[in-house]
């Protein structure tokens, strides 16, 4: 537990922006244990950047660096991503 | 802005009128962003407290006394001022009445605001749904929106209040953390297989929702809304 | 965009501009960033290893490390989310001093840490009175909030390269982009040169 951290809805507004559909209910599958979540349910940390991490297993699935308009999503700890559109 | 409603000694009600407002669910927050003059930026994200209305929301804030954005918006802010945001956003956290209930909320200070937006809702609506509120606050003075819950309970809907640093003479309520006797004695049982909504500060979403698996229910039906480090 | 009418936020005002490096803004507090969940290695558990290009890895347990001869810097720091705080004082243990006891062909480091974080820097970057690895701050044991037990600590570049709870330095002959260089910042950082995205 650490009390910095955040639910995946605390990055809604800047997901929606980058896909211009509801991302925080989208489901991913964390490629180090397999298991899928709803992106609202990662854990969010703020550090240089934003890192979304699997509740179940810690891996980094998600890392969102944000310039003033350029935004860099990394997706290196994700299997697969399912969104609704 | 348009109103700046005090709720308690360290909470503000904010009401703006955003333009092109496309409506919003109980549940959702906007980003704020402030810009001062030399360009410097801060941005905060804060809960809508109002039911979905068409035109207007209403934000609840808690002064931080740290804080950088929060004592901006509950001491600067005057009517007529305008503040840059983005939003409606958070489909993850929101509660819609088709989706029914039982409902247990779970808040712990200035967490129980994106739960009254789904409360007001449920009233708005006049929904029948099986709605418990179990409310973490220091002391009674400090309980937001507490007439307001006062008035709303009844027709399906239970407010239990904790008051977790002082009680007023002849307190019969709870007087500590949400625990998972607590939960057990106000919630829903695992077997009713409630939507369950936790907010607030980390610590506090932490607890309830490690007590909530602990006696049985779902995580997949608990949803969690952690506030950061700070407040409650 | 738009101003918001009596906005100040919470940074200092006034500081010498000569010190502050391009978009960045002085700050009194000491903000806690982090990209994961804060470790708690216990010190009996604790080593700092050098290993890679080197003739032989060198480790030293936490007593040992803090036997080796250690002095207090006061420096300015600047991370990439635009605040700096100037005049911190950190004590440690020169680089310098760790670099002498090994031998080694490399000409780039990846510090790596507890919880998976990484960084890469040229080890020229890390030598020459530039470079730390620090157990204090402002005299009393670094939090670990703040990267303790000890974080490197770098800080002529964007405090991302000061890696927080940081267990050791691979050197290598080639360079490789850690965690931030890999995700979107940039890979070295000069905070003068205002290097803060790939590409930049």
């Amino acid at each position: 537990m650490d009390a910095l951290m955040l639910d995946g809805n605390a990055v809604a507004g800047l997901l929606q922006e980058v896909f211009a559909v509801e991302m925080t209910t989208a489901t991913v599958s964390c490629n180090a244990c397999g298991r899928t979540e709803a992106v609202g349910a990662l854990r969010v940390f703020r550090g240089a950047g934003i890192v979304m991490r699997c509740p179940h297993c810690d891996n980094a699935v998600v890392t969102i660096v944000e310039a003033d308009i350029r935004v860099w999503m990394g997706f290196a700890g994700a299997r697969m991503l399912q969104v609704s559109v | 802005m348009i109103e700046l409603v005090k709720e308690t000694a360290r909470t503000k009600s904010i009401v703006l009128d955003p333009s092109d407002w496309p409506g919003h669910r109980a549940g959702q927050h906007v980003d704020i962003r402030l810009t001062a003059e030399d360009g410097y930026q801060a941005q905060r994200s804060y809960s809508i407290a109002s039911a979905p209305d068409s035109s207007r929301i209403e934000l609840t804030v808690e002064r931080l006394d740290e804080g950088e954005v929060s004592p901006y918006l509950t001491d600067e802010l005057r009517p007529g001022d305008q503040i840059e945001l983005r939003g409606p956003v958070g489909g993850y956290f929101v509660w819609e009445p088709p989706q029914g209930g039982p409902l247990l909320l779970v808040g712990g200070g200035s967490g129980v605001v994106p739960l009254m937006a789904m409360i007001r809702l449920r009233a708005t609506v006049g929904s029948a749904a099986d709605t418990r509120l179990l409310f973490s606050s220091r002391s009674l003075d400090d309980v937001i929106f507490r007439n307001e819950l006062e008035r709303l309970q009844g027709d399906g809907l239970r407010v239990v209040h904790t008051l977790t640093r002082s009680q007023p003479p002849g307190w019969t309520g709870y007087a500590r953390r949400v625990d998972a006797e607590m939960l057990a004695e106000v919630g829903p049982s695992p077997a009713e297989l409630p939507r369950v909504y936790v907010c607030g500060p980390t610590p506090f979403v932490e607890a309830v929702a490690e007590a909530l698996v602990q006696l049985g229910h779902e995580p997949r039906g608990v949803k969690t809304e952690r506030f950061g480090p700070t407040g409650g | 965009m738009a101003v918001s009418r009596g906005f100040r936020g919470r940074r200092q005002l006034g500081a010498d501009a000569a010190r502050v490096p391009p978009g960045q803004y002085v700050t009194a507090d000491f903000p806690v960033l982090s990209a994961g969940p804060t470790p708690h290695t216990p010190l009996q558990d604790w080593n700092f290893t050098i290993r890679g290009a080197v003739d032989r890895p060198t480790s030293w347990t936490w007593d040992e490390f803090r036997e080796l001869p250690s002095e207090t810097v006061t420096v300015d720091i600047h991370c990439v989310t635009k605040w700096s705080k100037l005049d911190t004082v950190w004590t440690g243990v020169s680089l310098d001093t760790l670099l002498e006891l090994v031998e080694t062909s490399g000409e780039y480091v990846l510090a790596f840490c507890d919880g998976g974080y990484t960084t890469n820097l040229p080890l020229d970057d890390l030598t020459g009175r530039k470079a730390w690895i620090a157990y204090k701050y402002d005299g009393e044991p670094l939090e670990a909030e703040h990267g303790g037990p000890a974080r490197l600590l770098v800080p002529h570049l964007y405090f991302w390269k000061s890696a927080k709870w940081v267990r050791g330095l691979e050197l290598r002959d080639y360079d490789e982009p850690g965690f931030w260089e890999t995700y979107g910042y940039h890979n070295y950082g000069d905070p003068w040169k205002e290097q803060r995205y790939t590409g930049d």
